[in-house]
């Protein structure tokens, strides 16, 4: 159903959202209470995007909504509604419409080998590209406290701060 | 996750009758606390009433100082231009709270109202008596190293876990509320409260009330402060204690002292009698170590939270000889100067 400010709506019915999705503009139905973790997963199966601890913790959840990264598992998607979102499946199109091409951070992640088991790898990449365009941190311990909320249990940390400072003093590309 | 029903508040007036047409409702904004207690059963609200859409997320200029609207989120907070030259203090605080992607996501208002991280809290399989009144406090004599050591009960020993908080508490902010019976203004100081007999009231918000905006007063101390956060480790962790000092010096004379501790208390814990000690004295070591003894003379350690009154004890001087010095604990480099 359709929402209307200051109207209850009850829980068991579905809430009419629409999201732009890595470009694509989607209407979709859903309860109040899916993460938008849940619904990227288990309902678009976008899966690239990781549950780790579902508790804000470990940072594997990390999207970009409107340009700004956060943990999916603690947003309710009703509460995004017309948002933009951006996944790790989404990062090459930030490089143009209908592009290929990895987005930097990805090319700088593979050439440092940032990653060792990769479960963490599209939060870390997400993060990143949100550090990029918050623009704060500019040195290597900046970098390290902004990526704080990424955590690695292989310890990839080294290589992905050596990725990340790469593609920053690249300007943001490579 | 329990089930619930969801409101879009388009006004302020409209989210106050939401909430308060519905005892068990509750506001949600960034979420970063609520979602997560929610996932835990901690919190079963029956109604969410989503104010994210309400237009309180604007820093204005009042009175010579700033209003920060309930929404501001935490990070654009901190990296406001005017934050940073007349509230250092502000938001180096808020910069040592958190991740970026919860910085990102929480609000002004919710980092007020955010719940402690104690253990048993979070456990619905134990008793708690801010989770449930009167079913006891395990974290008593149980696993309490990271307790309060100032104004606990016999009931709680919770500590609030709020970085920026700690920050508001020593620059005397205000907190501008509307709730059924109107809009009210609250002392920083006396917007959390102690646990005391009602461990389960961790504010003296009222029902139905809203949290508008936090007012800044012009001083914001911004030649002479410190946050300084100790913690388990460097980054991304609750503060074991914290300090946020503010000095106005009169050559080595202090004119006034604000000091404000996080991660030992209930609430942001200021000690006024240690503030006025201050007053008048020069800016030496032993000075701030006579503030410090007195403050740490009223702490009470738990089983196994003794090393905290030792720790507060030297974090206050350090910050003290930081504020004094002007040079900041910086939120990177890590190093304690």
């Amino acid at each position: 159903m359709l929402i209307e400010s200051g109207s209850p709506v009850a829980a068991d019915q579905r809430i009419d959202i629409s999201l732009t999705i890595n470009g694509e503009t989607r209407a979709l139905q859903v309860a109040p209470w899916t993460t938008l973790l849940d619904l990227l997963r288990e309902r678009l199966d976008l899966t690239g995007t990781k549950k780790g601890c579902d508790h804000g913790q470990c940072g594997a959840c990390t999207v970009l909504v409107n340009g700004t990264r956060v943990n999916s598992c603690l947003v309710l998607a009703v509460m995004k509604d017309g948002a933009e979102i951006t996944t790790v499946e989404g990062l090459a199109s930030l490089q143009g419409p209908g592009s290929n091409a990895l987005h930097p951070l990805q090319e700088a992640f593979i050439e440092h080998d940032a990653f060792q088991c990769g479960y963490c790898t599209p939060g870390q990449l997400c993060s990143s590209v949100g550090l990029l365009n918050e623009g704060h941190a500019k040195s290597r311990e900046e970098i390290r406290e902004a990526m704080s909320g990424n955590i690695c249990r292989c310890g990839a940390y080294t290589n992905i701060v050596d990725a990340i400072e790469d593609v920053m003093q690249a300007g943001g590309s490579r | 996750m329990n089930r619930f029903e969801y409101v879009r508040a388009g006004t302020v007036s409209e989210a106050v009758a939401a909430l308060a047409a519905d005892p068990s409702a509750r506001f949600i904004a960034g979420g970063t606390n609520l979602v997560d207690l929610m996932k835990y059963n901690v919190e079963r609200p029956s109604r969410l009433v989503d104010i994210s859409r309400l237009p309180l997320d604007a820093i204005e200029e009042r009175d010579g100082g700033l209003r920060i609207g309930a929404l501001v989120p935490n990070a654009t907070l901190a990296y406001d231009e005017r934050v940073r030259a007349r509230y250092p203090l502000l938001g180096d605080a808020l910069l040592a709270g958190a991740s970026a992607q919860l910085r990102n996501a929480a609000s002004t208002g919710g980092n007020l109202n955010q719940r402690t991280r104690c253990y048993y809290f979070y456990d619905e399989g134990t008793p708690c008596n801010k989770r449930q009144p009167g079913s006891g406090c395990p974290a008593i004599g149980g696993v309490n190293r990271i307790h309060a050591i100032f104004g606990t009960s016999a009931h709680c020993i919770a500590t609030h876990p709020s970085d920026m908080c700690v920050a508001l508490a020593a620059l005397d902010a205000t907190v501008r509320v509307e709730g059924p019976k109107g809009e009210r203004s609250i002392a920083f100081s006396d917007y959390h409260r102690l646990p005391g007999d009602d461990p389960q009231r961790d504010t003296t918000l009222e029902p139905g009330e809203i949290v508008l905006s936090v007012d800044l007063p012009e001083r914001g101390f911004a030649e002479r402060y410190t946050y300084l956060k100790l913690r388990d480790r460097l980054s991304y962790a609750f503060a074991l204690v914290s300090v946020a000092a503010a000095l106005d010096l009169d050559g080595d004379t202090i004119r006034e002292a604000r000091l404000a501790l996080g991660g030992v208390a209930h609430k942001p814990w200021r000690n006024r009698e240690a503030e006025a000690l201050l007053k008048g004295k020069p800016a030496t070591r032993d000075s701030f170590q006579a503030a410090a003894d007195l403050i740490v003379r009223e702490a009470q350690p738990q089983s196994q939270n003794g090393f905290k009154i030792e720790l507060a004890r030297r974090a206050i001087v350090r910050g003290l000889e930081q504020a004094a010095a002007g040079t900041p604990q910086s939120s990177s480099d890590k190093r304690i100067q």
